[in-house]
């Protein structure tokens, strides 16, 4: 069973979102999401300063495998992106809550993120999808 | 449930991702589809390829039988055991039914009539009853073997590694060129894979399979799922049945051309009259590679665009390609196409090289 955890939000699409201490959110993917796709070979992120809305196509994750679009959980204006993803995509595969971050947004309202799956929600999304 | 290889519970006790490939429960990977490909390249790598399908032909029209089956000639198999062949089965309008190997027993029986055909899993019963169909006016057995397990090891230390886990068949194994096949008990060896390295592929009794496997993997032979295989062959530019070729593909578009032996003249074959037409008419397609160093990943059944031309390409089989990391596809496309085309990723048009359908040949690129 791949690692679900209890502290991040998530959507059915397979995106962890995290807030942090300063009221940014944090968006990757999730381990389950990494080992369904396979060994990951390019990420595209959105640009710094760039927006993005809730529940919209903010960059793409390419495996061997497949494409897959990543969407934002929340609006809002796009203030770092993880570079090192360029040079090691893979790292997405080996560290998927922490180093292999994708991107980190200024919510233009945190109240979005109600709206995401809880741990308990997105293990059941994962388990029903498998049946 | 799908079916099962007599290494099904290896490959899931080893850590093996199974998936539905074809009907079969097979291994995708065993962690890292990257790393078990570049096993293959570097020393050696090892699949479970028992789904695939071996069928015995024997009889006293076996011969006159196969030359009129397939589109190459067994008779270029004529006094030389265990020799093999690559040949495409056709039908009457020319496309594809399969690709397969056909070998020589020969020697193994000491007399003419013998030939052992390795077909794809996921087309076996349509192969069969084609092959029984054709075989109707003909005193030939048509003998599927489902209880042979078959093991592909492949990578430039192949060969070493298997000859130390087999040494009773070192001696035969060594002496093998490129496309022939060691018989010995119920063991069958062949030089042959698909994946653009030096290796062996073994048909033996199923329920000798596990030692084997097992063997191999203490010998240092890695492991290695579908994935892996399936980036390998399309970095070798070799065709996979159901994307580069097909019931409605012809060869001649498919780069099959050089395995249809038109000569002798007098030989007839399923599809040579609908083969003749189409080169009469002119092949309007042709099968190419292509290469994209940018960012992102070709895929099957993208859009291809040739400047000047109205008609469209796809892209056949796309994958990144791990041993030259960017991505690169086979593609049907125009035969006019020049050194580049246009390929619809993701909605935009992007240009991209083509190549020679084939990328990397014993560990070393080739464009």
């Amino acid at each position: 069973m791949s690692e679900i955890r209890n502290e991040l939000k998530y959507l059915p699409s397979h995106e962890w979102a995290r807030l942090e201490e300063d009221g940014t959110v944090t968006i990757g993917i999730s381990d389950h999401a990494q080992d369904s796709l396979g060994d990951v070979v390019f990420v595209e992120l959105p640009e710094v300063g760039s927006t993005v809305s809730k529940g919209e196509e903010a960059g793409v994750v390419e495996s061997v495998k497949a494409a897959s679009d990543i969407y934002s959980p929340v609006s809002g204006e796009v203030i770092a992106i993880n570079d090192a993803l360029e040079d090691s995509p893979e790292t997405v595969n080996g560290s998927p809550y922490d180093d292999g971050w994708f991107f980190r947004v200024q919510p233009t309202d945190t109240a979005e993120l109600d709206d995401a799956l809880d741990a308990d929600g997105y293990r059941n999304a994962v388990e029903s999808e498998g049946a | 449930m799908g079916n099962r290889t007599p290494l099904y519970a290896t490959h899931v006790a080893m850590g093996g991702k199974i998936v539905d490939f074809g009907g079969w429960d097979m291994p995708l990977n065993y962690g890292s589809q990257m790393e078990e490909h570049h096993q293959v390249r570097r020393a050696a790598g090892m699949f479970d390829v028992s789904h695939m399908t071996v069928v015995d032909v024997c009889g006293t029209h076996a011969k006159p039988y196969l030359q009129y089956l397939l589109a190459n000639d067994v008779a270029k198999l004529d006094g030389k055991p265990g020799k093999a062949l690559y040949s495409g089965m056709l039908n009457h309008e020319g496309g594809v039914v399969d690709d397969l190997i056909v070998y020589n027993r020969e020697g193994h029986f000491l007399r003419e009539g013998h030939y052992r055909l390795v077909v794809n899993c996921a087309t076996r019963e349509k192969d069969l009853a084609w092959m029984r169909e054709v075989g109707q006016d003909y005193d030939v057995e048509i003998d599927e073997r489902p209880h042979l397990a078959m093991i592909a090891v492949q990578g430039p230390e192949a060969i070493a590694r298997v000859t130390q886990v087999l040494p009773q068949y070192a001696e035969g194994i060594e002496q093998l060129s490129v496309f022939q096949a060691h018989e010995a008990d119920d063991w069958f060896i062949g030089r042959t894979g698909y994946t653009g390295e030096d290796g062996l592929e073994i048909v033996l009794p199923g329920e000798q399979a596990e030692a084997l496997w097992k063997a191999l993997a203490e010998a240092g032979v890695a492991p290695c799922g579908l994935g892996a295989r399936d980036t390998l062959r399309l970095e070798a530019g070799m065709n996979l049945y159901g994307h580069e070729m097909d019931e409605q593909t012809s060869p001649l578009v498919a780069n099959m051309g050089w395995t249809i032996a038109w000569i002798p003249e007098q030989r007839d074959f399923v599809g040579r009259q609908a083969l003749t037409d189409q080169k009469a008419a002119g092949v309007q397609d042709k099968l190419v590679g292509l290469s994209m160093t940018a960012r992102g990943v070709l895929r099957a059944g993208q859009r291809v665009r040739v400047a000047g031309i109205e008609r469209e390409g796809v892209i056949t089989s796309g994958s990144f390609s791990p041993t030259l990391g960017h991505s690169i596809a086979l593609a049907r496309v125009p035969i006019e196409v020049g050194e580049q085309c246009e390929v619809e990723l993701r909605g935009k048009w992007v240009t991209v090289s083509v190549t020679k359908p084939a990328f990397v040949r014993n560990g070393k690129a080739l464009i």
